[in-house]
């Protein structure tokens, strides 16, 4: 082996602890690239393979009944594919020893084969025996979390009848991926449930007996959907369409799309400040590094070797710690995206997984970090191969030290000598001192981010349940009712409270832009649904005018006194212009509002109520809930205990299993950087400490000098770490809104606590590793050499 | 010694071609507020083969005016000429080609790679070398023959001083420029050291030049350079070289 290969090794070995952290820091931003992305393209690619080979339909639309032979005119329509006809109906279930409210949607299936679009992909049993009205097949969602098997049974309400049912198989589709009960915020698996069945028997049932209320089709190549849309539209009105819509309004896909886009927002945005901040520190350290062998490039290159070989030795040694970095840092990765995206799995349902190694994902954080390291490389060999070999040999020059502006104002008298040092150092070498903090800062930083998120969906939900939306019970109705439903309900046993409300669904448009929401009739003075201003302060719907969700506002580009047009969904379908009365400051879901009475003249319709939301004892809730479920016309009871709990176990969870693996990558580079950082002051000074030691100071004199140096800088990293840390968290903020739920930027003081507890614990670990080895530093070594 | 042997044998040196031509070479170290002038002209010329010492008061410029030479420093002002080579105008490539093929060098300060041994510190200039002697070879010439695989830490001041001279002489250079080669070491060895450099420069006709403090041992050189403050302030020749084995301090 050459002996510059052999230095290198040499040098490799004996900076080994070093190489190991840096090593660490761009292993964790690895990790967190190849994590992220590879579950987002494994995520992505299921989903694309899913809807194609599942034959995700590109039109959905519901109406009232149309005879089958509609069917043939739809197909007519220029640019549609493929047609089929469904019919669909809303049940109440009831489920053998389980109290709460359970209701579902049913779907037809052919009797004779297998459907057309959405098709099912049956994870269990069989697909329905022709004729069998007593069979159902049911999702998988749904199923697991009661644990049906197939021969399991249930009940139905099937148009006023109860039916027994039996489970023959369990099935995932395509357009229920997002399992969520219309009208409902989140995913409940236990108490909403898909099941499909056959077209005869349920179009019996149903009174649909060669007719459909329910039809998806798909485009055929280059159709423009919107032209499909309006012409289906107009051909179906006379049969009670409810409004056709594409995959961008379908409520799974949508929700789909929505929280795959805040991943992709997750999944770009941390990996790229992780490898952002390896990236800077390995520059950093790199080029400390290289300033410190300034002697020995200098004797290099007196030898003869050229600028090239000088460099080259020095990249080969980056390379190599950066290679490690890197390996351990796509192996964690694909480890940890492999559990990641199972741990998806479980929350969308996908029948699959289509996680794979990705190399180029892998390559690319290699780039990054190797471009990372080599300009920090190149530019500090740079600068040593640039001043004369003469020069750079020589024993560096006793440095000037200057009395400092703080020993100028008069402190001097109260501080010992070694204090005087430690400042006087910090102060001769500024940028290199603030560049140690600023490392130290951006580690402190994304400890904060990976943390805050806990404590601000907290504050959210808060918030939202607390000071919003403070019913027990919401109780929605099939159709819209009188206010003698109210009364009704106020009587049930436990009842403390009750507030209608009415819901009707809409396309708000303004210029270009729709947005499918439903306007929510409030009454004013109202205790359990409140509208919160942007101070969180409640306040009444007024009059006239609409309220819109700050974000619908964004969404919609509206401000407060433009005319909206408001596309009723319902009824005959009225088409209005409405002015934006005001905003309402709301972190989860997405509505308009309107004074209750306000918009049932807007409907030209009398007291209609959509619902009833109910204070409620805790006790009388199972109660409460079973006489619900017997009632008739009731079509979705939410329980906001229930809800809560639904959203920390949903939503909020991956979440937080995702930014907990970040926050533990932050700790990790928190040490690195703050060992680093030691690391290397005590490489570049312990000559003169050493120097010291032998002039007679003490270990505990020395290790104060450079310690007390390294506390300085942690501990002036540390606020400027909490800036930067609000900083990011505010742009993650920005980014992650979604339609589901906007997360406050509310960062607790628990938060930086935490993030400068680890920030302070690495810094005390470093030292004392730094400490074990100033006790033992060898002095007649270090004097008897250079460098 | 007689006037015309004297001459006869500057004659003989002039008769030689001149390696290194130096003309008004100044060297000034701006340090902001104050100037150093390390060189204030410095006319010289130095032949093939020949074995100069320079001798002078500590900061008057010798080490500079190696440095120069050695081609690791550029002029502030003047030329120095190598052969038919101007150094003060050449480019980086060129001044590391010049290094790499034709000098050896021994730093007043030794500048060992702390993470080679000593045999490795030896080949990592003769890997690179175009004829050079084997690493063992140089340094069983400075008497390290048992030293060979311990780290400079593990070494002696003298020792680790060897080991450079071993570094300079192994790759067999054309001029061969040690600055204090004997600083650190005691008569005995020194004289093994001078021995060895005495060998190269009559066997291989390399042209030495040798700075030191150490007096006597000017008695070994063909020249005698002496400089003060930045300026040659004498120059002798030997008429008669001693043998290295007979210096003693
Ligand atoms: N890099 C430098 N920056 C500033 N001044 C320098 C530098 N190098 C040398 N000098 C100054 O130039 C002068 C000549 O230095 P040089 O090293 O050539 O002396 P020297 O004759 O070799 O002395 P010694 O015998 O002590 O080694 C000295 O005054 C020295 O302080
Ligand atoms: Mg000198």
């Amino acid at each position: 082996m050459r002996a510059l290969n052999r230095k290198l090794l040499r040098d490799l070995y004996a900076m080994k602890g070093q190489a190991f952290a840096i090593a660490l820091v761009i292993a964790s931003g690895v990790a967190v690239f190849v994590m992220s992305i590879t579950t987002l393209n494994a995520l992505r690619q299921t989903r694309a393979d899913f809807y194609k080979q599942y034959f995700f339909a590109d039109v959905f639309l519901s109406l009232k009944r149309a005879p089958e032979g509609l069917r043939l005119r739809i197909k007519e329509i220029p640019g549609v594919d493929m047609v089929e006809t469904r019919v669909a109906a809303a049940v109440n279930l009831t489920i053998k020893d389980y109290s709460g409210p359970v209701t579902g949607q049913l779907f037809s299936v052919p009797d004779i084969g297998k459907p057309l679009l959405n098709k099912l992909y049956l994870r269990q049993g069989r697909m329905i025996e022709a004729g069998r009205d007593d069979e159902v097949i049911v999702s998988e969602a749904f199923a697991r979390s009661h644990g049906f098997m197939p021969g399991s049974k249930l009940s139905a309400v099937i148009n006023g009848r109860r039916k027994n049912l039996t489970i023959v198989g369990i099935g995932l589709s395509p357009e229920h991926v997002y399992q969520i009960a219309p009208g409902s915020l989140f995913p409940d698996f236990e108490r909403y449930g898909i099941l499909w069945m056959g077209r005869k028997p349920l179009g019996t049932a149903y009174n649909m007996e060669g007719a459909f209320n329910n039809v998806t089709l798909t485009l055929s190549p280059g159709a423009q959907i919107e032209d499909v849309i309006e012409r289906l539209d107009k051909l179906i009105e006379p049969y009670g369409g409810l409004g056709a819509y594409g995959r961008k309004d379908q409520l799974s896909n949508r929700y789909l799309y929505e929280e795959f886009r805040q991943l992709a927002n997750t999944a770009t945005i941390f990996p790229i400040i992780f490898l952002g901040v390896a990236a800077f520190l390995l520059n950093l350290v790199v080029s400390r590094l290289i300033n410190m062998q300034r002697g020995q490039i200098a004797a290099l290159k007196a030898f003869g070797y050229n600028n090239y070989a000088v460099g080259l030795h020095y990249l080969k040694l980056i390379i190599l710690i950066i290679l490690l970095g890197v390996a351990g840092g796509v192996l964690s990765g694909v480890w940890f995206g492999r559990g990641l995206s199972e741990m998806y799995m479980d929350y969308y349902r996908f029948p699959f997984l289509r996680y794979e190694f990705q190399p180029g994902v892998a390559a690319i954080a290699a780039l990054i970090s190797i471009a990372a390291g080599i300009t920090g490389a190149l530019y500090s060999v740079q600068r040593g191969v640039r001043i004369p070999p003469a020069e750079a040999m020589r024993p560096e020059p006793p440095a000037t030290y200057r009395e400092t502006w703080i020993e100028h104002i008069g402190l001097k008298r109260i501080m010992s000598q070694p204090s005087r040092m430690i400042i006087r150092h910090i102060e001769r070498k500024p940028v290199k001192a603030f560049l140690s903090t600023i490392g130290i800062a951006f580690a402190c930083a994304i400890m904060i981010v990976g943390c805050f998120f806990q404590e601000a969906i907290d504050f959210m939900v808060d918030v939202h349940f607390r000071l919003s939306q403070r019913e027990d019970l919401a109780v929605t109705f099939v159709e819209p009712a009188s206010k003698r439903a109210l009364f009704e309900l106020q009587s049930l046993p436990g009842v403390e409270y009750g507030e209608a409300f009415r819901s009707v669904p809409v396309r708000l448009r303004y210029q270009h832009r729709t947005y499918r929401t439903a306007i929510m009739g409030v009454k004013p003075g109202g205790d359990l649904q409140r509208l919160l201003n942007s101070r969180l302060k409640p306040f009444d719907p007024p009059r006239e005018g609409i309220l819109l969700t700050d974000y619908l506002g964004d969404i919609l580009g509206v401000r407060v006194g433009d005319k909206l047009s408001v596309e009723v969904l319902e009824g005959n379908r009225p088409v209005r212009m409405v002015s934006v009365a005001g905003m309402v400051s709301q972190c989860i879901g997405v509505s308009a509002y309107m004074n209750i009475e306000a918009l049932n003249n807007l409907m030209r319709e009398g007291n209609a109520i959509s619902g009833v939301y109910l204070a409620a004892d805790p006790d009388y809730h199972p109660e409460i809930l079973s006489r619900l479920n017997e009632m008739p016309r009731i079509a979705g009871i939410v329980e906001r205990r229930n809800a809560v709990k639904n959203f920390y176990e949903t939503i909020s969870e991956q979440l937080i299993v995702y930014t907990s693996f970040m926050a533990m990558f932050a700790a990790t580079i928190a040490f690195g950087v703050v060992y680093n950082s030691a690391r290397i002051a005590l490489s570049e000074r312990s000559r003169e400490l050493a120097s010291m030691r032998v002039l007679g100071l003490t270990r505990g004199e020395i290790s104060y000098i450079l310690l007390g140096e390294l506390a300085v800088l942690t501990l002036a990293a540390i606020p400027l770490g909490c800036l930067i840390g609000y900083i990011l968290c505010a742009y993650f903020v920005d980014q992650l809104q979604t339609d589901l739920y906007r997360i406050p930027l509310i960062i607790e003081s628990g938060t930086y606590a935490l993030a400068a507890t680890v920030v302070l614990v690495s810094a005390t670990i470093s030292g004392s590793i730094v400490r074990r080895r100033l006790d033992r530093l060898d002095l007649i070594a270090v004097l008897k050499t250079r460098e | 010694m007689s006037e015309d042997k004297k001459r006869a044998s500057n004659q003989a040196l002039q008769g030689n071609e001149a390696v290194f031509c130096v003309k008004g070479l100044t060297k000034v170290y701006d340090m902001g507020e104050v100037k150093v002038h390390a060189l204030r002209g410095i006319d010289l010329d130095l032949f093939q083969g020949e074995l100069v010492v320079l001798l002078g008061a500590s900061g008057s410029g010798k080490s500079t005016l190696l440095n120069i030479l050695g081609g690791l420093d550029t002029a502030t002002e003047g030329c120095v000429v190598y052969k038919d080579c101007d150094l003060t105008r050449a480019n980086d490539s060129t001044l590391t080609q010049y290094r790499r093929y034709h000098i050896g060098f021994v730093f007043q300060f030794y500048n060992l790679i702390p993470s080679l041994t000593a045999r490795e510190n030896v080949a990592i200039v003769t890997e690179i070398a175009r004829n050079p002697m084997k690493p063992e070879e140089a340094l069983s010439l400075v008497g390290l023959d048992d030293r060979m695989d311990h780290f400079p830490a593990q070494l002696s001041g003298g020792e680790q001083q060897r080991v450079a001279i071993a570094r300079a002489i192994a790759k067999n250079p054309e001029v061969l420029l040690c600055d204090e080669p004997t600083g650190s070491l005691d008569s005995m060895t020194g004289i093994v050291v001078l021995e060895a450099l005495e060998k190269i420069n009559r066997d291989l006709g390399t042209t030495t030049i040798v700075i030191t403090h150490n007096a006597p041992i000017a008695d070994m050189a063909d020249r005698v350079i002496c400089l003060a403050d930045g300026l040659i302030a004498d120059v002798r020749s030997n008429a008669h070289k001693k043998p290295a084995c007979e210096i003693k301090w």
